[in-house]
């Protein structure tokens, strides 16, 4: 009884604050848009009794979704979004795990100074780090101001509002979710392993292909998951840092709501946005449950 | 402690000039920022030798066998490898193999992949890597548990994946770190002698780790006795035990007593006082000589003490005292024996009777006594 009590707690939570408004996104995306306050119908409304809950769910269609799978600026949104969201998962993973081998061979000492520094970002607002990046990046900004000034270019470069910022700024941003998993993989690995290899024949570089890199595959898992999901959804670095030329499909999805105030239509956008993560995300837990498996 | 009888003709490397040894230390010493691991030791080793270390926890073992595996370096002296400076040499290009005391198992390859891991890197056939990694699991007696990976077997069972790995690429010099601590007797026994057989069959020189002295009696050719990064005693099994060249070795290996006195009169026999008394112990010099007045150890161990209801007539060397203590080992008994001057002397016998029918109980008064070339006289 009491295991009951402790395990529905979390079940409670998740109920009210992930299953309710989801049930809720649904039902409007299966609603018509009107012009009004909620700008969508049906409502739902107790007051006509029984025949006015018919008549509601008798007003919920699938056009919305029809009309998304017609007009391919929705599925060019998602396809661009996957493809952004994978390539600078895979940049992030490329600077991460420099960071995080570097890190685990640092003197001891230094490791929780390194670690904090990992982390410290995060004590400002994402939002001014990445309209600090716009300064960085702009055409008289830090960056072309330093290359030209050492006399590499002539013009100063285009970089804002162009893909190439919006990596630039997703690498940034999510760069400690690469780096502290595949930290916390390697430092537990044990350095009598990689002499062992080197005794049975390896060279450093093979013992580190044999040995740390597989041992260290959960953390480049658990890392690559932790950006690549919340990066599909991403919104604040391509609206800011992107322009118009990067369609992510949480731009369109913001546009939906804001400007267009389809509210149906970006609630289907959603929707489908989370059909597609739920994907991966099983596939993360079922990753981090082997891990457990493993280690137990 | 069993000793088994040597093979054939002697084998004793060592003693013949002739031969160059497989492994020189040559005033080695290790150094960890000030504290010296290793203190100018100077060793050789030869080909098809058996060499076990034996020392307190802490005394350089493992240290000295990672700078011949290659994974620390000598801060000073020179480590010589069938002639050659092994300085620059990295560990993977030296044809020596090291079973790591942690046993450093890969945890994501399954024990048929960890053992196979080095024979891989030889790029050997499938068939022969695949040949050889079933011919050291049956050996080891892992046949069943070759597709597990090691968290999920036991401790033992683990130790003898490691033990595999190491032997799987049958190299020149294998170093074992304490390869069968965590085997049961018996097994622990079967593995020995599968060692030793290996050992005549392919030629391999060991150097072996061990906590266990009769292991180290069992299988070593020589066994090196070291105390604080010093080699005190290198040299057979028979002599560390028979011929302990310190106290320190002679209280290390095996029981003993120790009883300290001044030498009286050195002839060829060393006339030692010890108690009030008492007559004097009368020893044979080993090596050490001794002047009168010298303070001197006599080491002798138990079993060459005996214990008797009348004083022996054959020997100068017997005493009377008290018995103080019987231990009961099964096989064996020991007998504390309490002197007159208040030295405990130690003194075993078989139970070849019953315990029922035992001659002599607690506070029985009962004589010690052993020949005079039982014991050893050492310096201290
Ligand atoms: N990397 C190191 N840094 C500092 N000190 C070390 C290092 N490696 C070993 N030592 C020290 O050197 C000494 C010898 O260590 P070693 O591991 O050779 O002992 P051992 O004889 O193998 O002991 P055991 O029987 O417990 O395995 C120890 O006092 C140890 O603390
Ligand atoms: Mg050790």
């Amino acid at each position: 009884m009491r295991r009951f009590a402790l395990i529905s707690v979390p079940y409670i939570w998740l109920l009210a604050l992930f299953l309710v408004p989801f049930l809720i996104v649904i039902k409007i995306s299966l609603s018509d848009t009107v012009i009004s306050i909620p700008p969508y119908a049906p409502t739902l409304t107790f007051s006509e009794g029984w025949g006015g809950i018919v008549a509601f769910f008798k007003g919920l269609d699938f056009e919305t979704f029809e009309f998304l799978m017609s007009d391919d600026l929705y599925w060019k949104a998602y396809l661009s979004s996957l493809k952004i969201a994978s390539i600078a998962t895979f940049m992030t993973l490329l600077v991460g795990y420099p960071i995080a081998y570097g890190m685990t061979r640092a003197a001891p000492e230094w490791r929780p100074t390194l670690l904090m520094l990992v982390i410290l970002p995060f004590w400002t607002s994402f939002l001014i780090r990445v309209y600090a990046w716009m300064g960085i990046l702009g055409q008289e900004g830090l960056v072309n101001q330093a290359l030209l000034w050492l006399g590499l270019i002539d013009q100063p470069l285009v970089i804002l509002n162009t893909p190439t910022a919006v990596y630039i700024g997703i690498v940034y941003t999510y760069l400690p979710f690469m780096i502290l998993p595949i930290y916390s993989a390697l430092e537990k690995l044990d350095d009598s392993l990689l002499e062992a290899a080197e005794d049975l024949g390896c060279s450093k570089l093979s013992a580190f292909w044999l040995v740390t890199w597989p041992l260290s595959r959960n953390g480049i898992i658990a890392g690559c998951f932790l950006v690549f999901i919340p990066t599909l959804g991403e919104f604040v670095i391509p609206s800011l840092l992107g322009g118009s030329q990067t369609l992510m499909i949480g731009k369109v999805l913001w546009e939906e709501f804001f400007s267009n105030r389809d509210w149906p239509v970006a609630s289907a956008v959603a929707v489908i946005l989370l059909l597609i993560l739920i994907i991966p995300i099983v596939l993360f837990q079922r990753n981090e449950q082997k891990q457990r498996e493993a280690e137990g | 402690m069993v000793q088994v009888a040597t093979p054939k003709p002697v084998f004793a490397p060592w003693d013949d000039p002739t031969l160059a040894p497989l492994i020189q230390f040559k005033n080695v010493t290790k150094r960890f920022g000030d504290f010296v691991a290793i203190d100018d030791m100077t060793i050789d080793i030869y080909e098809r030798e058996f060499f076990a270390l034996l020392g307190p926890s802490g005394c350089g073992k493992t240290t000295m066998m990672r700078m011949l595996a290659g994974f620390e370096r000598p801060t000073e002296g020179k480590i010589f490898l069938g002639g050659q400076d092994i300085d620059a040499i990295p560990p993977n290009r030296r044809s020596v193999n090291m079973m790591f005391q942690s046993y450093a198992l890969f945890p994501h390859l399954s024990v048929w992949d960890n053992i196979a891991f080095g024979l891989r890197r030889q790029k050997l056939p499938k068939d022969a890597i695949s040949d050889r990694v079933n011919e050291m699991l049956r050996l080891t007696r892992l046949s069943k548990f070759a597709h597990r990976k090691p968290h999920q077997i036991s401790g033992g069972q683990r130790q003898r994946v490691a033990l595999a790995r190491s032997l799987a690429r049958a190299p020149k010099l294998l170093l074992l770190d304490e390869p069968l601590g965590a085997l049961d007797k018996k097994l622990r026994q079967e593995t020995q002698f599968e060692l030793m057989d290996i050992q005549e069959k392919t030629g391999t020189t060991f150097v072996i780790v061990t906590h266990d002295q009769e292991e180290a009696m069992t299988v070593a050719s020589r066994v090196a006795v070291m105390d604080e990064g010093v080699m005190v005693q290198v040299d057979t099994p028979a002599r560390i035990y028979e011929a302990p060249n310190s106290v320190y070795v002679a209280d290390f290996i095996g029981d003993v007593n120790i009883i300290e006195g001044r030498a009286t009169q050195t002839d060829e026999n060393v006339h030692i006082v010890w108690a009030e008394g008492q007559p004097n112990i009368v020893g044979t010099a080993t090596d050490a000589s001794f002047g009168v007045g010298d303070a001197v150890h006599f080491a002798i161990r138990p079993e060459k003490v005996s214990i008797s209801a009348e004083k022996p007539a054959d020997t100068p060397n017997a005493f009377e005292g008290k018995i103080l203590d019987i231990a009961y080992l099964g096989n064996i008994s020991t007998y504390y024996v309490k002197m007159p001057s208040g030295q405990t002397i130690k003194a075993q016998t078989a139970n070849t009777r019953r315990l029922s029918r035992r001659d002599f109980t607690w506070d029985d008064s009962v004589w010690v006594s052993f020949t005079t070339t039982a014991g050893v006289c050492l310096k201290g």
